[in-house]
């Protein structure tokens, strides 16, 4: 069953591939922004660089959370789903697990790429690429919190920005800290481990919290 | 008299509760009233003059009773609206929503006077130390709830809806809270630290006795706000046309 979920969300992604695409164009006109507003010093950009790719990256991976439980919504298979004897957690997982493999995973690819485009130097880009990996998995969890309160509401994705990205705050913290880290030559590893512990943390709570939002919205 | 006790279940329906909350607002209205013109006084006219800052420091008055009821009624608000969720019991919800507008205006009102007081102490409106960002990040989850709350037509859902979104922020809130201290210390905003100045006994009451008329404030707003919810959720009701008339 889980398998199952996640496996048909990543079909349907497929045959909307431009919806997938959009996120990811989105993600690179964000930060290609970034220089031009700023100006071309190399200096400055290493040091935005953190915050630019990890804000970009958290507003990208927000414009796609409509689509975990939106389209399901409207055509009632989600009322289907957490009819189902499974427990709504795994369906929850499954489908988190789908939106983060496609919103999620192309940024972290695409990331070092925009990474040179701020000076960043080899090693600190192995750093973007680890703290986006420990740290996207976690927009995706709690993303579906707010995806899953706002389901068939007005202005649903305004709102969702409105709830979601106050409690993105910590990762944005660590996620950028341990770049920072990086860049600066002091210690990489307790941000990292700051993010992983988010990330237990969210995986254990958010889908509970999502499965009662789902059923809250869905009544 | 001792003997008796009070039917806690009996005031979980707005039907006793309404009348009740009527009765308590005017003592508490009154006490709010005198609590503050106590507290004023205290302040303004037997509180001493700070050798360091000067008046200015006056501020703190309202700045930290308003922070400390911004930080408070968030969890209550977390509290009532779990109570409310968990036991389906409908007067919580209300107390929830009815709490959550006047935190959002307590933390206002704190980021506002910090930033007020920040100007002549510091010497700039705004900077990034702990405490003031972790305010600001407070105030957009108070916005977030009565965004969310606001948005959904459907009262019954929307007190549930907002419960998961209150005890999510709940949980969240320590998380925040450190992570920006860490961030701070990363990026040494240390520098900006309120200098902490000797209290004068004085000082320390008037503050205390504006942080109880906050309080007592806080109860008697909120009774009338839930007044103002229960008549707008309960119009069909027939014991509220007896309760009005």
């Amino acid at each position: 069953m889980f398998g199952w979920v996640s496996w048909r969300d990543l079909i349907l992604a497929w045959r909307h591939r431009a919806d997938v695409l959009a996120t990811l164009f989105f993600f690179i006109i964000v930060t290609s922004l970034f220089p031009l507003g700023i100006g071309p010093e190399p200096q400055t950009l290493q040091t935005i660089a953190p915050g630019v790719v990890w804000v970009a990256a958290l507003l990208a991976s927000m414009l796609s959370l409509g689509r975990i439980f939106g389209n399901d919504y409207q055509d009632g298979t989600l009322e289907q789903l957490l009819l189902t004897p499974q427990p709504a957690y795994l369906i929850v997982l499954a489908k988190v697990l789908a939106h983060w493999l496609v919103s999620e995973v192309p940024l972290v690819i695409i990331a070092p790429v925009l990474g040179l485009q701020f000076g960043l130097s080899e090693n600190t880009l192995l750093i973007v690429v680890v703290s986006l990996l420990l740290g996207t998995p976690v927009l995706s969890l709690i993303g579906a919190i707010g995806a899953a309160l706002t389901l068939g509401l007005r202005a649903a994705n305004v709102l969702v920005a409105l709830l979601v990205l106050p409690l993105y705050i910590p990762v944005l913290i660590f996620g950028t800290g341990a770049i920072q880290a990086t860049v600066n030559g002091t210690g990489t590893k307790p941000w990292l481990l700051l993010l992983g512990a988010i990330l237990v943390l969210a995986f254990v709570f958010a889908p509970w919290a999502t499965s009662a939002a789902l059923k809250i919205s869905v009544e | 008299m001792s003997t008796r006790r009070i039917n806690w279940y009996k005031y979980a329906a707005p039907a006793n509760f309404y009348p009740l909350a009527g009765k308590m607002i005017p003592f508490f209205t009154v006490v709010t009233v005198l609590l503050f013109i106590i507290g004023l006084y205290v302040g303004f006219f037997v509180a001493p003059t700070d050798f360091q800052q000067g008046e200015s420091y006056r501020i703190i008055f309202i700045h930290v009773p308003a922070a400390w009821m911004g930080m408070f009624l968030y969890v209550l608000m977390a509290v009532y609206a779990g109570l409310g969720w968990a036991f389906n019991a409908r007067l919580g919800s209300m107390m929830a929503t009815a709490i959550s507008t006047t935190g959002a205006i307590f933390t206002f009102i704190s980021l506002v006077t910090g930033s007020l007081w920040g100007r002549p102490a510091w010497g700039v409106y705004w900077v990034w130390d702990a405490r003031m960002t972790s305010t600001l990040i407070l105030m957009f989850l108070y916005i977030g709830f009565i965004s969310l709350q606001a948005s959904i037509d459907d009262s019954r859902r929307a007190d549930r809806a907002g419960a998961v979104l209150a005890l999510v922020g709940l949980i969240n809130v320590p998380i925040i809270y450190f992570s920006v201290q860490w961030w701070n210390t990363l990026h040494q905003g240390a520098t900006f630290t309120a200098r902490s100045f000797k209290m004068a006994p004085s000082m320390l009451s008037a503050m205390l006795i504006l942080m109880a008329a906050c309080w007592m404030y806080s109860i008697a707003v909120v009774l009338v706000r839930v007044r103002c919810i229960i008549r707008e959720r309960e119009r069909e009701a027939p014991w509220l046309a007896e309760a009005v008339a």
